[in-house]
């Protein structure tokens, strides 16, 4: 496996892990962990670093939709054209061009379920292309950016054994 | 009641002192386990599920189901190793029972068994019970715990009958490549020994394939291969190991297990052929976190003072402690409330280490190990 991929192997499970823990992980050194790390970042491999957080948790936390959004293109307008103005909106958290039967799965971050549809009646339907919308407004995360969201440790091994 | 002798003579297990030890505590980060700390691959599991809901749960044939075996068989193309699904595969409960078949089929009383050491603790309590005599090999520090035919001969195993070969070993985490194996399979080749095996960390090397003796030059006829599912795909408390070996030894060690255990339990045996289907990828993935855990641990231990040499296989490093072990590791359970196993609990040449598992996540790993450099900093 070369630095690079390595690297990303362990950032993608704790971006907080630190270059000297990194380096001990990988058996490589601690300078080629930071070339890697910068590389990663130039070349747009590596966009920045989020924590995954379990909103429901959070006093007046955040609610999440998943928005099905169709669109009708023409000649001026393309996919990227529409991805561009849809993804500048801050509440737009994710944006993906989808198969299937809508164009783009859009997720939202909005403060409550008002804050959110008011983003989509005022701001995303209204646009030209759009022909469509479908919120679906997430009641319960069970698992995000591969960590199951469950009450801590349940390692009922013996503590010692052969 | 009246005990037998057998059975009061055989020894407690060194083990059991620290796990009463850790057990007494409950702020205990434990390198001490023996086990993986993941789950099953779900694939795995739901295919256990699934066939209890079938209401699979009659007996299996006494060798296992036939599609098992199969896949085992050709699972073990990928260490070279060719055996017949009918003849030459038996699936057991646990890779233990394989042991203790393989010694009460292959050992006489009076017989000598030559065992490494340090190396897991069922082999000489095992041989003890077939009737044999267990003859002690220390492998050394200096060999990074490998065998080698000067240990045999130092030790006089050319009087041996049986040798026991485990590895990647536990509790040292040391390997062998062919090269080394070449050696001692020329050892019992000459001195016409057979051998039992224990490959059961097989699937866990890192940055070269494990070597199995059993492929040297006229080794396969005189080696009985023992491995399971407990540690590749995690699967410890489902009980399902397997032996590999030539057909007159399978089918003495399938002669004592139909009266002793009828057959390997049926629920695992689904699991066993979902994960030999479909758990590559997620095996893959566990071996590539044990090794970035293995790095840390070997890089820490090193920084702190306690010479500790490369494992390539198994999830156990062995740090060298110096002196006394066992208080070593008392004190550091006392003092840091981390649990390591003493190296001499693993017999001769054990002393002096500590086994530290790193089949633990990565924040204990490092939380524990910040918690041993404090204490070696204030020895």
């Amino acid at each position: 496996m070369d630095a690079e991929r390595e690297v990303l192997d362990v950032l993608a499970r704790n971006a907080r892990e630190d270059i000297d823990d990194i380096a001990a992980q990988t058996g490589l050194d601690a300078d080629a962990v930071a070339a890697a790390i910068d590389a990663l970042e130039a070349d747009n491999v590596v966009h920045g670093y989020q924590a995954v957080i379990d909103w429901d948790r959070v006093d007046e936390g955040k609610i999440r939709a998943v928005v099905e959004i169709n669109v009708e293109l023409d000649r001026e307008t393309g996919y990227e054209q529409v991805a561009d103005r849809i993804a500048k909106f801050p509440a737009v958290d994710a944006l993906h061009l989808v198969s299937g039967d809508y164009d783009f799965a859009v997720e939202v971050l909005g403060e409550n379920m008002q804050d959110v549809s008011e983003f989509i009646s005022e701001q995303v339907a209204p646009m030209p292309e759009v022909t469509q919308t479908v919120t679906h407004y997430i009641m319960e995360t069970y698992k995000d950016g591969g960590i199951r969201f469950e009450d801590g440790d349940d390692d009922d091994r013996l503590s010692v054994s052969p | 009641m009246r005990l037998s002798d057998r059975a009061r003579t055989l020894p407690e297990s060194g083990i059991r002192k620290f796990f009463e030890l850790a057990e007494a505590r409950d702020d205990v980060i434990s390198l001490g386990v023996g086990e993986p700390d993941f789950s099953a691959p779900w694939a795995a599991r739901t295919a256990a599920i699934d066939s209890l809901e079938r209401g699979k749960t009659s007996y299996t044939a006494n060798r296992g189901m036939a599609a098992l075996r199969e896949r085992i068989a050709a699972h073990h193309e990928r260490y070279d190793q060719s055996y017949e699904p009918e003849s030459e595969i038996l699936a057991t409960t646990g890779a233990s029972e394989a042991v203790d078949l393989a010694f009460r089929a292959l050992v006489d009383p009076g017989d000598t068994v030559a065992v490494h050491e340090p190396t897991y603790i069922s082999y000489g309590p095992g041989i003890e019970l077939a009737g044999g005599e267990q003859l002690t090999v220390p492998t050394r520090a200096e060999d990074d715990f490998a065998l080698t035919r000067e240990s045999l001969e130092a030790a006089g195993a050319a009087e041996a009958d049986l040798l026991v070969l485990c590895y990647p070993n536990n509790p040292t985490g040391a390997t062998m490549t062919d090269e080394q194996l070449a050696e001692v399979a020329a050892f019992c080749r000459d001195e016409d020994l057979r051998v039992v095996a224990d490959e059961i960390y097989a699937a866990l090397t890192y940055g070269t394939d494990h070597a199995s003796i059993a492929t040297q030059p006229g080794m396969r006829e005189r080696t009985v291969v023992v491995n399971g599912f407990s540690k590749a795909y995690a699967m410890t408390g489902l009980r399902l190991g397997y032996a590999l070996g030539p057909a007159e030894a399978i089918d003495a060690m399938n002669r004592i297990h139909q009266y002793t255990m009828l057959s390997a339990p049926t629920t695992p045996q689904y699991a066993a052929i979902e994960a030999l289907d479909r758990c590559d990828e997620e095996v893959t993935e566990m071996v590539e976190e044990y090794n970035r855990r293995r790095r840390l641990v070997v890089s820490r231990f090193n920084e702190m003072g306690l010479d500790t040499f490369e494992p390539g296989g198994a999830f156990y490093a062995f740090p060298e402690c110096g002196g006394d072990d066992e208080a070593f590791a008392e004190a550091l359970l006392e003092d840091q409330g981390v649990a390591v196993v003493p190296g001499s609990v693993f017999g001769a040449g054990g002393e002096g280490h500590l086994r530290v598992s790193y089949a633990t996540s990565m924040r204990e790993l490092k939380e524990a190990t910040d918690r041993i450099a404090a204490f070696v900093e204030g020895r």
